[in-house]
Order: C-alpha cells, then sequence, then structure tokens
C-alpha cells in the first residue's frame, strides 16, 4: 500500500518509542544528530579549537546511536517509496510551485534559510519535533508540552503570513 | 535494570539506532510526512494528518512508557528547559519549520524518497545548529537561563499520580482526534 492511515502510522511511532526506551533507554530525536554533524564539521575545519568548544563538549560530535537515527530516516523512507514505486526526485513542491513559481534556486534558497533557523531554533529550545513534540510529550513532560505548543503557534503565525490567510 | 547489556553495548547501540530509524523513517514516508504539501497543509490548517500522527504516537507512548516505568523497566528521560530557552527557541523552531516546510526528522526521510529541497534543508539545520553551538557560550551565561521551567513531569508538578494524569490525557487526545473527523478535517 502506497500509504496507511496516520492512526496506524502514529501508533507505529509510539509503539517504537517503547522500543527505544527499553532497548536503549533513550527517547527517539532527530535534531541532536545535526549538531553532532556541525561539530563534526568543525573539528574537521580546526580541531584544536573545536575541542575545547563547550557547546560539543556536551553534544559530542561523533557518530553514535542519535547520528545513525538520521541515517536510518534517510534508508527507511527511501526504502518505502521505492517498494511503494513512490520514490521520485523532486526540487520544488507542487504547493511551493503553485504559490511562489518553480524556479529551483528559489525554493532551494528558501528551504536553506528555513533548515539554519530549524536548527538554531531546535538547538536553542533543546529539540525539535521528535525529542520534544513526541517522545517528550509522551513522558509528560511539562518543557516539552511547553516546546512544541511554541513550535506550531510560531509555525501556524509563519505559514500564514507566507501563504496568506484562506490560500489551499 | 533489565536490558543493561544490550544498553551499554555501544556497537549494538549504533545497530539499533540505525534500524530504528530505518522503522521511523518507514513510518514517516507511509504516513504521507514526507510529503511538503503535507505538513504545510497542517501549518495552514487544511490538512490534519501531522497532528493525527503526533496526538496518536503520544497516546499509544505515554501509555506504554507509563506502563513499563511502574513495572520498572524504563526510567523517564525529560529535559530541561526555560522561558528563554524552550519558548524562545521553539518559536524561531516553529517559523523555520513554516518556511522550510520540514522538520529535522521528516527532512531526512523526505530526502530519503527523492526531494532535493530536503537535502538542502538538511545542511541548513547543520549550519543553524553549528550557529547555535558557536553562540553556545554567550547564550547559556544569558537568554537560556531566563525564566527556568521546572524538569519534572506535569504529574509531579500537579503532585498527583502519572496513572490519573495518563487517563486524562488518553481522553483528551481520543476527543481531540473524534472531534477532528466529525469538523472533517
Amino acid at each position: 500500500m502506497d500509504s496507511w492511515s496516520p492512526y496506524v502510522v502514529g501508533a507505529g511511532i509510539g509503539v517504537l518509542s517503547w522500543i527505544t526506551f527499553l532497548l536503549s533507554d533513550r527517547p527517539l530525536g532527530a535534531s541532536t544528530a545535526f549538531a553532532k554533524s556541525a561539530g563534526m564539521i568543525e573539528l574537521a575545519i580546526n580541531r584544536k579549537n573545536a575541542s575545547q568548544m563547550p557547546y560539543y563538549q556536551k553534544v559530542k560530535p561523533k557518530v553514535d546511536w542519535q547520528w545513525m537515527i538520521v541515517i536510518g530516516l534517510i534508508v527507511g523512507s527511501f526504502l518505502s517509496a521505492f517498494l511503494s514505486g513512490n520514490l521520485a526526485v523532486l526540487t520544488v513542491p507542487p504547493v511551493f510551485a503553485g504559490a511562489f513559481g518553480s524556479d529551483a534556486l528559489f525554493r532551494l534558497a528558501v528551504a536553506l534559510f528555513g533548515g539554519i533557523l530549524i536548527g538554531l531554533g531546535a538547538r536553542w529550545a533543546g529539540g525539535c519535533t521528535s525529542g520534544h513534540g513526541i517522545s517528550g510529550t509522551l513522558q509528560l513532560s511539562l518543557v516539552s508540552w511547553i516546546a512544541v505548543i511554541c513550535f506550531f503557534v510560531s509555525g501556524i503565525i509563519v505559514a500564514a503570513l507566507i501563504f496568506g490567510w484562506g490560500v489551499k | 535494570m533489565p536490558f543493561e547489556a544490550i544498553r551499554s553495548n555501544g556497537r549494538i547501540q549504533i545497530a539499533l539506532g540505525f534500524i530504528f530509524g530505518v522503522i521511523f523513517g518507514f513510518l514517516l514516508q507511509k504516513g504521507g510526512l514526507t510529503d511538503y504539501g503535507v505538513i504545510i497543509g497542517q501549518l495552514l490548517l487544511t490538512d490534519f494528518t501531522v497532528v493525527r500522527v503526533m496526538l496518536t504516537a503520544i497516546l499509544v507512548g505515554m501509555v506504554g512508557i507509563h506502563v513499563m516505568r511502574s513495572a520498572g523497566l524504563v526510567d523517564l528521560h525529560n529535559k530541561s528547559g526555560s522561558i528563554g530557552s524552550t519558548v524562545i527557541g521553539g518559536l524561531i523552531f516553529g517559523a523555520g519549520f513554516a518556511i522550510l516546510g520540514y522538520c529535522p526528522g521528516t527532512a531526512a526521510a523526505a530526502f530519503g524518497s527523492g526531494a532535493i529541497d530536503a537535502l538542502v534543508g538538511m545542511i541548513g539545520i547543520i549550519i543553524g545548529a553549528g550557529i547555535f553551538g558557536r553562540l553556545y557560550p554567550y547564550l547559556n551565561r544569558s537568554v537560556l537561563k531566563w525564566g527556568p521551567l521546572p524538569e519534572d513531569t506535569i504529574p509531579e508538578i500537579m503532585g498527583i499520580r502519572p496513572a490519573i494524569v495518563v487517563v486524562g490525557m488518553a481522553i483528551l487526545i481520543v476527543a481531540v482526534l473524534r472531534w477532528l473527523s466529525i469538523a472533517g478535517v
């Protein structure tokens, strides 16, 4: 089947979170891996300075469980799309093209800028839609519930500003 | 704690991280969460797929984690935060979420299913995380410390048994999911 019910997918992610707690003693998250990658690049550029940066003493720049999650995400989604015949190289998503045209460079510049804000914001808040939005909220963490509310309040306002109220 | 041998074995953990990521990515793609249109549709409040997936994951995950915790099988891992960290960081994240149209996990998964803009988004996320890493010593002395929030869970703060909050939250989530399908969004 090409797509599954959101309830089946959500339940699957919920069960996956049981297993990560049980076998790895860790909540599922994605954004830490990006900080580790940034740290690896800092180390490659200047090993001496980077090894003394306080942030990378907290978030160790190495290939570990958290980093492999993101590699797995790429492979798992590839497998799913490939097996259902939905694998398609795409640069400008149709919804974006419908609102702003199909200029690939413009879409990539917007994506890069959005990504920078995500990376900054996720590390600033100590987690993303996975770490806070699913893993933190399911533990009933107050901080994570506040974080996910902020993600969506800000996301809804900015999306409305970008696309204009009422555009579908 | 059971499973200690598995938890403390670095090689097994690297393999498990990969396997868990593969399952997560497979599910995100099957759920349509690798689609820019689905994520933007959620933020424009025209498509509630993302909320359905997240609330179901929270419901199932919450019940299982709390049952296993009371059986002594798992520990909780709450994150600490503050107004300056959680709220300001969350608002910056949300703006980026709307501009990129993917979050860190769905960007990786979207790239896996062929989205080049998601790959560029991932590069942006690394740059943004790197900027935070550079700014961290200054931010950690100032804004990240503003208005500390309790690291505790909601039941700990309310001073009631977790089971009561789990049941209450489960009822609330089911009610919201039911309401979404009645509202037809």
